[in-house]
């Protein structure tokens, strides 16, 4: 899943500072499951928001709306009656969520209210880590399910290198939170027997398929409407 | 493999010396953090016709120095072999061959590969990652560029293809340990001519390591030199054994450095016999390692201290160098 915070509550309160009618939008997929920009979410921040402009002196008009996911156009024409009355919309989506309502509202001023930080899943309660870097060409039956683009520092595929230390990475610090993701592959073919595996040289990688190459598109012709 | 002067590879010192069975010796010399030639004129001088060749290190542990290529190119100026190294780091792979072109243009022979410290621990945290090859990739690269002569697109090099004597870095003490003796064996199957070492000081453990490097038969694929350092200080000796990821220093070490100028009051005078301590560890640490199966040499890293190196090599019995 996508993986986002919240911005910093004075980060939004100045982007919003000249606003005098405010739409929050959440959307209900990834960053409702992350509690970042879910319904429950937007109506703490319209509302911590409603009653900073209070104090400020002046208060402002802050309405919410969640959709079940700001990412598709049809779910977004659900806002096209009324995002036209308001001086700002706050998105409360994932980045992709936020360019969407920019797309399909061309004459709205939209600004996003959350930092999208990246693909991955929840170890635990409150815990997210980051799992896929979206590289364009998976090879996770080489390492054991475990991808080395993602969770290397380095993005080697021929590691670990010198600075694995006890299973942890060299940038892991005090916290000791970031794992070396070569010593979890190696230990792991080597306890299956695959280290013939691991002696096979990964040549170097093709970032064409990457962000590297540009911006990427999929047209699927077998989904696609015919042309009128 | 491709014909270099007289069936060598690349015809570096350091080649030369391995080729012909001595027992070798490199040094290190560190570029310094600004654009001042007269200070590679200063350090080279107390290297010069010591080493059989100088590693000039690239962007170290992430901070920016002055560049290894100009480095490299100013100590052959200044009569110092260099072992260029090159990172994984800072530099794509067109920025990589771009480089080599350049360097062995410049007369450069000698080419360490390596992964690369991350940015975090520099002083430009915030620099995007580059990180397009890693060592072994990059150690491909470069034997393709002498032996296949082609670019690593697979493009033909037209005229003067750049041969380098490859070389590469293991860490022996790394985790996972099991690994690290196949991980150097593949970096010979990469390509690798040779291999320097992270500092050793535990030797026994070090032994256990070679001695599986030399059942897997990689000591006959690739040289290997031990890494081998003077501790300034005990100070120095403990930040090592607590602070450094993947390093081991033995409390016995450690507690060489604190005994030595137990009771000398004058400063200056406690400092100069825990040097002396220190350049005295790192002979025996030589003398053992020639003893170890399967080193072809040592590779001396004095930080900062490269006045250190001539004693040392003095004192372990390996000056004169050899001239083959």
């Amino acid at each position: 899943m996508i993986v986002a915070e919240q911005k910093p509550f004075e980060e939004i309160k100045t982007k919003i500072a000249n606003a005098n009618k405010v739409l929050v939008v959440g959307c209900g997929t990834c960053v409702t499951v992350c509690f970042a920009g879910g319904e429950k979410e937007v109506g703490i921040l319209a509302s911590s928001l409603r009653m900073a402009s209070k104090v400020d002196g002046k208060e402002k008009q802050i309405d919410e709306v969640t959709v079940q996911r700001q990412c598709e156009w049809e779910y977004l024409d659900t806002l096209k009656d009324k995002i036209g009355e308001y001086d700002l919309v706050l998105s409360l989506g994932c980045g992709i969520g936020v360019q969407a309502i920019a797309e399909h509202f061309p004459d709205a001023r939209v600004i996003p209210g959350l930092n999208t930080a990246f693909l991955g899943l929840p170890l635990e309660q409150g815990v997210w880590a980051e799992r896929c870097a979206a590289c364009g060409n998976c090879i996770l039956d080489l390492t054991g399910g475990i991808c080395p683009i993602a969770r290397c520092s380095k993005s080697l595929l021929n590691g670990p290198c010198g600075g694995s230390d006890e299973g942890k990475c060299e940038i892991s610090g005090k916290d000791r939170t970031v794992e070396c993701a070569w010593d979890l592959i190696v230990k792991k073919l080597m306890a299956r027997g695959e280290l013939d595996k691991l002696l096979e040289i990964q040549p170097a990688k093709n970032w064409q398929t990457s962000h590297d190459g540009g911006p990427r598109r999929i047209s699927r012709e077998d989904l696609m409407l015919a042309k009128e | 493999m491709a014909e270099g002067t007289n069936g060598y590879k690349s015809g570096s010192t350091l080649e030369k010396i391995l080729r012909a069975g001595k027992f070798a010796a490199t040094a290190e010399l560190g570029p310094p953090k600004n654009a001042d030639a007269e200070v590679i004129r200063k350090k080279a001088v107390h290297l010069k016709g010591v080493a059989d060749g100088v590693n000039i290190t690239d962007n170290q542990t992430a901070i920016v120095r002055m560049s290894s290529i100009a480095a490299a190119a100013l100590s052959a100026q200044n009569g110092v072999e260099p072992i260029m190294q090159m990172t994984c780091r800072d530099r794509n792979r067109l920025a990589m061959q771009a480089d080599m072109l350049g360097a062995y243009a410049l007369g450069i022979r000698n080419l360490l590969c390596l992964s690369g410290d991350h940015q975090q621990f520099g002083n430009h945290q915030m620099a995007k990652n580059v990180f397009d090859l890693d060592s072994m990739t990059l150690v491909r690269m470069v034997k393709d560029l002498r032996d296949g002569n082609k670019f690593q697109c697979g493009e033909e090099i037209k005229g003067v293809n750049p041969r380098f004597f490859i070389g590469a870095a293991e860490n022996p003490f790394a985790d996972p340990f099991d690994y690290r003796p196949y991980r150097l064996a593949k970096k010979a199957q990469a390509g690798a001519d040779f291999i320097q070492t992270q500092l050793i000081y535990n030797v026994p453990k070090f032994r256990e390591f070679m001695k599986r490097v030399v059942d897997l038969g990689v000591h006959e694929k690739v040289y290997i030199l031990a890494g081998v350092g003077p501790i300034k200080t005990a100070g120095a000796a403990k930040y090592m054994r607590d602070q450094v990821p993947g390093m081991d220093v033995p409390d016995e070490i450690v507690a060489r450095m604190e005994a030595a100028g137990k009771g000398i009051e004058d400063k200056k005078a406690k400092a100069e016999v825990a040097r002396e301590e220190g350049i005295k560890i790192c002979v025996e640490l030589i003398q053992q390692m020639r003893e170890i199966p399967g080193v072809a040499g040592v590779h001396i890293m004095a930080i900062e201290w490269e006045e250190a190196v001539r004693p040392i090599l003095e004192r372990a019995g390996l000056l004169p160098r050899p001239v083959v």
